[in-house]
């Protein structure tokens, strides 16, 4: 546990004297959400109806962006290596890893949305749900990603490659993202979608670190 | 000496395949010749689609052969990461690019069969769209196993990413079945049902064993194809190993 | 015969989907087997070449 929490924090200290980068990652993730009213234009109606796919499709697209680094720097630098040959097994390594991520591009993203809700007309009724939404669904987009980011180490084209793996993954959370919030906007019934979020969640919990270890270790052989 | 452990499994295979291919190939002419032959002439017009249903006999086995391909892809992939199997391996990058073709395929015709019956070459029925997002799945692999200089690390890589997508297919179908039940368009015709006309099943039957014997075929050509490649592979680096 | 090849209206449909599905399994067929054909003789070229600078 104690090797645990300081993985994270190193990370997270990484992140930190980088600075930029959530930054530049919660910045992406609003410039892409005020390109729809520019391409459907400001109709208040169409927007309101858009509001809660347009936030969750790029909540994903920015969760995508920042993955490749997820344990592309350490490969690179030998540090990974170390990672793997210390006391701590590499499913909980990467589950610090996942924390740290989650922590830099998940959590800022959260407080931007209702933001952006407020731009894209979406009723005050979903600002909760959204936010309850985002808490469940983001934590499993960075543990599925992290499967992705660690498969492509090493590899040719590892960006673009990444998003194709990932983004056909990501759309169980997509749908009932969306689905939650729409059903508190609409009036129906919106905790069945979360519980299942929650089960995504406990779900990837389980399973991605195993994946994501097995993916390392191939890629350090 | 591991080497050569590694060269008694695909050589006693080469000769195994040299039998099946044959083989695979006359089922796969013979049940073609009989299956189109019903498709078109012994088979009945649907009496509420009428000779459009025609397309179902491509378009159905098509589907069959997508999540066939995709389960065999697996179970070679697991196979492969369990007991590094030599030929799971090889089985399972070869399957990849005919999966996909298969999952376009049915993609192609189900549009094609779409736009008299719905009046819209593209519905996002459940069906369709968990198909789509089948052949998302089998261009990322090919993609992931293309992107290595190192057939090993490709091989491992790609393995547990079949694994991981095959778990998320019925999470993904389930999702898209809730997301389609929210949204349901309006025209959508039932497809299928509880009782197909023996005389509309059996074509359909025949044409799902000429797919599966025209897989089988040209995966033994592929697999001959992957095995070779390693012995070139391994020529070459005896070459520049002062060979 | 021209009333089988309309398929009752549906040719539009029907032939093209056909087509296509021949279409691509040939084509799939063709380049795995081109391929074989390619590497097999690669190998062949490889080890001649061993044989000869024995």
């Amino acid at each position: 546990m104690k090797q645990f929490v300081f993985l994270v924090r190193r990370d997270l200290n990484l992140a930190f004297r980088q600075g930029m980068d959530s930054l530049l990652v919660v910045v992406f993730f609003i410039i892409a959400v005020v390109l729809f009213p520019f391409g459907v234009g400001p109709e208040p109606g169409t927007l309101a109806r858009i509001a809660a796919g347009v936030i969750w499709v790029a909540a994903l697209l920015s969760t995508m962006l920042s993955l490749e680094r997820l344990f592309q720097i350490d490969y690179d630098d030998g540090s990974l290596e170390l990672l793997a040959l210390s006391s701590l097994p590499l499913e909980v390594t990467v589950l610090a890893k996942v924390t740290a991520h989650w922590i830099t591009s998940g959590l800022p993203l959260i407080v931007a949305a209702p933001v952006l809700a407020v731009l894209m007309q979406m009723d005050s009724d979903g600002f909760m749900v959204l936010i309850v939404a985002l808490l469940l669904g983001t934590p499993s987009l960075s543990l599925i990603g992290a499967i992705g980011a660690a498969l492509i180490l090493g590899s040719r084209r590892g960006g673009v490659l990444l998003s194709l793996l990932v983004l056909p993954l990501y759309i169980p959370v997509l749908i009932f993202g969306v689905s939650a919030v729409d059903g508190a906007i609409g009036g129906y019934e919106f905790k069945a979608q979360l519980l299942i979020l929650g089960g995504f969640f406990i779900g990837t919990l389980a399973l991605a670190p195993w994946a994501g270890a097995g993916g390392l270790r191939q890629a350090l052989e | 000496m591991a080497d050569l452990h590694r060269f008694a499994n695909p050589t006693r295979f080469l000769k195994l395949a040299g039998i099946i291919q044959p083989w695979a190939l006359a089922v796969f002419l013979l049940s073609i010749t009989v299956g189109l032959y019903m498709a078109f002439f012994t088979a009945p017009a649907d009496y509420q689609q009428g000779e459009s249903a025609r397309i179902m006999y491509v378009h159905v086995p098509a589907a069959w052969m997508a999540m066939f391909c995709y389960t065999v892809m697996a179970v070679a992939s697991a196979v492969s990461l369990i007991w590094k199997h030599p030929l799971a391996d090889v089985s399972a990058r070869a399957t990849a690019p005919i999966g996909a073709a298969f999952t376009f395929l049915s993609l192609a015709t189900g549009s094609l069969w779409g736009k008299p019956m719905w009046g819209t070459w593209w519905v996002w029925d459940a069906r369709l769209t968990s198909v789509l997002v089948l052949l998302f799945l089998y261009i990322g692999y090919m993609a992931l196993q293309g992107a290595f200089d190192d057939r090993v690390r490709a091989a491992k890589a790609s393995a547990i990413l079949a694994l991981v997508g095959f778990v998320n297919v019925p999470i993904i179908k389930f999702s898209v079945d809730w997301w389609n039940t929210l949204h349901q368009p309006a025209s959508v015709i039932k497809m299928g049902g509880s009782s197909i006309h023996p005389s509309m099943l059996w074509p359909l039957l025949i044409m799902a064993i000429a797919f599966k014997a025209y897989y089988v075929w040209v995966l033994m050509v592929r697999m001959r194809q992957e095995l070779v490649a390693n012995k070139v592979r391994i020529l070459r680096l005896k070459q520049v190993h002062g060979g | 015969m021209n009333e089988f090849l309309e398929m009752g209206g549906y040719a539009a449909f029907v032939w093209p989907a056909y087509g296509l599905s021949a279409g691509v399994l040939v084509v799939i067929a063709w380049l795995s087997i081109r391929d074989l054909k390619n590497t097999q003789n690669t190998f062949e070229k490889l080890s001649g070449e061993k044989e000869k600078s024995k």
